[in-house]
Parts: structure tokens; sequence; C-alpha cells
């Protein structure tokens, strides 16, 4: 683990996962669509919008597991202040607010028929709301401190202070009163949806991880490669700044 | 195509936005990416290196290195 800590045999090892991995996100990403379109059953109360929760559920679940990676990349920066932390985190964030717009829209689109409202400001869709704002809040910070160093740290700050919400989000439907469903796979007793509708979805959210993954190493191998450039750049500026003077 | 019911227009959205959403970051990821190897090989291409790059192409033979001062 530690020697892939060193961006260049990370950069090598990213070169040969990437093929085998996307090769393995299309397979099942395929397989769980054709579930969820072809071979889902309608549920007896929502009827064919249980579709929407193939996709709903996973990105939902991606937009908090997107947030955690941040805010433990960003232990990794203020703690032992490594740049792949920086990097893991700086390129996580709008895969993660990606997957956190879908989340927001699909569910909207999901409520309107079953909850005869497209939004309500109750906690749990309040608090996702939130965790989007905070995705495009740490964007902005990368992008608005030039020094990469300097941003890595005061992004990091705010991801740790920010990931408060990710249990806020989980646990809204259990503290507060919410026309959101409370947890139906992850509970005590097992999951409460019929196994017919359960499969479609454990597909998709597989598929919608190593998706998320696939993404997230060729973004971070673009970041490291934009890193050197720029190191490369500010040689070359050095060096005609020299053989001028 | 499956018949989606009464709410047809909703599933199909909702799966049309999450298409798009994701076409676009993996469009956006995937360009950078190769925006960035261009930029490195061109780079590179002129004779600019990294330090670590340059110090394995430069450094000579461990034969022809002096050995280290034992300290006394």
């Amino acid at each position: 683990m530690i020697s892939l800590a060193n961006p260049t045999r990370f950069l090598s090892l990213v070169g040969r996962i990437v093929p085998w991995l996307a090769a393995a996100t299309f397979f099942l990403l395929g397989i769980g669509l054709y579930l969820s379109l072809f071979v889902a059953p309608p549920d007896y109360q929502q009827g064919e919008t249980v579709k929407i929760m193939f996709i709903h559920v996973p990105s939902a679940w991606l937009a908090m597991f997107g947030y955690m990676l941040i805010a433990a990349s960003a232990l990794g920066t203020l703690i032992w202040r490594h740049p792949l932390a920086d990097v893991a985190a700086k390129t996580a964030a709008p895969i993660g607010a990606t997957f956190t717009f879908i989340a927001l829209v699909t569910g909207s689109l999901w409520g309107k028929p079953m909850w005869g409202t497209y939004w309500v400001w109750d906690a749990r869709l309040t608090s996702v709301l939130v965790l989007f704002l905070l995705y495009l809040g740490l964007i902005a910070l990368w992008n608005a401190i030039e020094e990469p160093g300097r941003a890595g740290r005061a992004a990091a700050i705010l991801a740790l202070v920010g990931a408060v919400n990710v249990p806020i989000i989980h646990y809204s439907v259990v503290w507060w009163n919410t026309l959101h469903q409370p947890a139906s796979v992850f509970r005590l007793g097992g999951p409460s949806i019929d196994p017919a509708l359960l499969t479609p979805l454990f597909v998709m959210a597989i598929a919608f991880t190593l998706l998320f993954v696939l993404l997230h190493l060729i973004a971070m191998r673009a970041e490291i490669l934009r890193r050197r450039v720029q190191a490369l750049q500010r040689t070359r500026v050095e060096q005609a700044a020299f053989a001028e003077a | 195509m499956p018949d989606l019911g009464q709410h047809a227009a909703f599933i199909i959205a909702a799966y049309a936005v999450t298409f798009v959403a994701i076409a676009a970051l993996a469009f956006f990821i995937v360009e950078d990416d190769r925006k960035q190897h261009r930029l490195l090989a061109e780079l590179e291409a002129r004779g600019i290196r990294r330090r670590s790059a340059r110090g394995l192409s430069e450094a000579k033979p461990k034969s022809a290195r002096k050995p280290a001062r034992k300290r006394t």
C-alpha cells in the first residue's frame, strides 16, 4: 500500500487497471440496466416508478461515499501532507457532486408522482442539498487558490467540517418526520425490499460504484499529470530567465 | 421498450438526466486526461524533463561514482 503512495507507481498501476475496470463497469451496467428496465416487476404500491430507485439509490449512496472519501483523504492531507491524498480528494469532488446532483434530480422526479410534489424542505432532502453545496464549495475553493498545497489544506479543513453532514443525511429519516421512506436495504432484520427488486438494485449499485472508481482513477491520473506539466512549465520559465541573465 | 405505465415521462426523464450527467462527467474527465498526456509529451519532446526523470537518464553508472567517505 505504501508503494502505491508513490505517484509514479500509482500511474503505472492505473494504466494497467483502467482497461479491465472499464470492461467490468460497462458489462455490469449493461446487465443492471437490462434487469432494471426489462426484468424487474412493478412495485405493488409504486408501480413502474420503482425503476427510478435503481438509479436514485446508488447515486445517493455514492454521493455520501464520495464525501467520506474526501474526508478520509483530507486526514491524509493534513496529517501526512501526502500529495496523493490531496489529488484523491480534489478529483473525487466533481464526481461526488455529479452523483449528488443525480440523486437530487431523480429523487424529485420520483417524488412528484409518489408524493405529489417535486420538493419539500424536510431533513433528508435539505441535508442532501447541503451536501451538494458543500461539494460545489470545495470545488470553488480548490480553484480559487493557485498553489495546490495551500488549496489542498484549506479544502481539507472545509471537508472535515462538512463531514458532520453525512451522518445527518443517513439518520435524518430516523430523527425527523419526513416524506422520505426510512432505510429499507441496510437495516436491522435485513432488507425490506423484495428480492426481485433487490437484485437489480445491487447490480446497479456495484456498477455505479465501479464507474465512480474508474472515473476517479482517470481523474487522479490527469491531476497528477497536470501538476507535473505545471512544474515543467515553471522550470522552462526559470531556464529561459537564467539564459537571458 | 417496456411498458412504463402512466408515469413513463418521469421514469424516462430520470434515466435521461442520469445518462447525460454521467456522459458529460466522463467526457470531461477523459478529455482532461488526454490533454494532460499531450501537454506532458510536448514538454518532454522539447527536452524539458522532471529532475527525477533527468536523474535517471543522466545518472552515472554505480562503478563511476565516488565511494562515500567514512566518518571518523
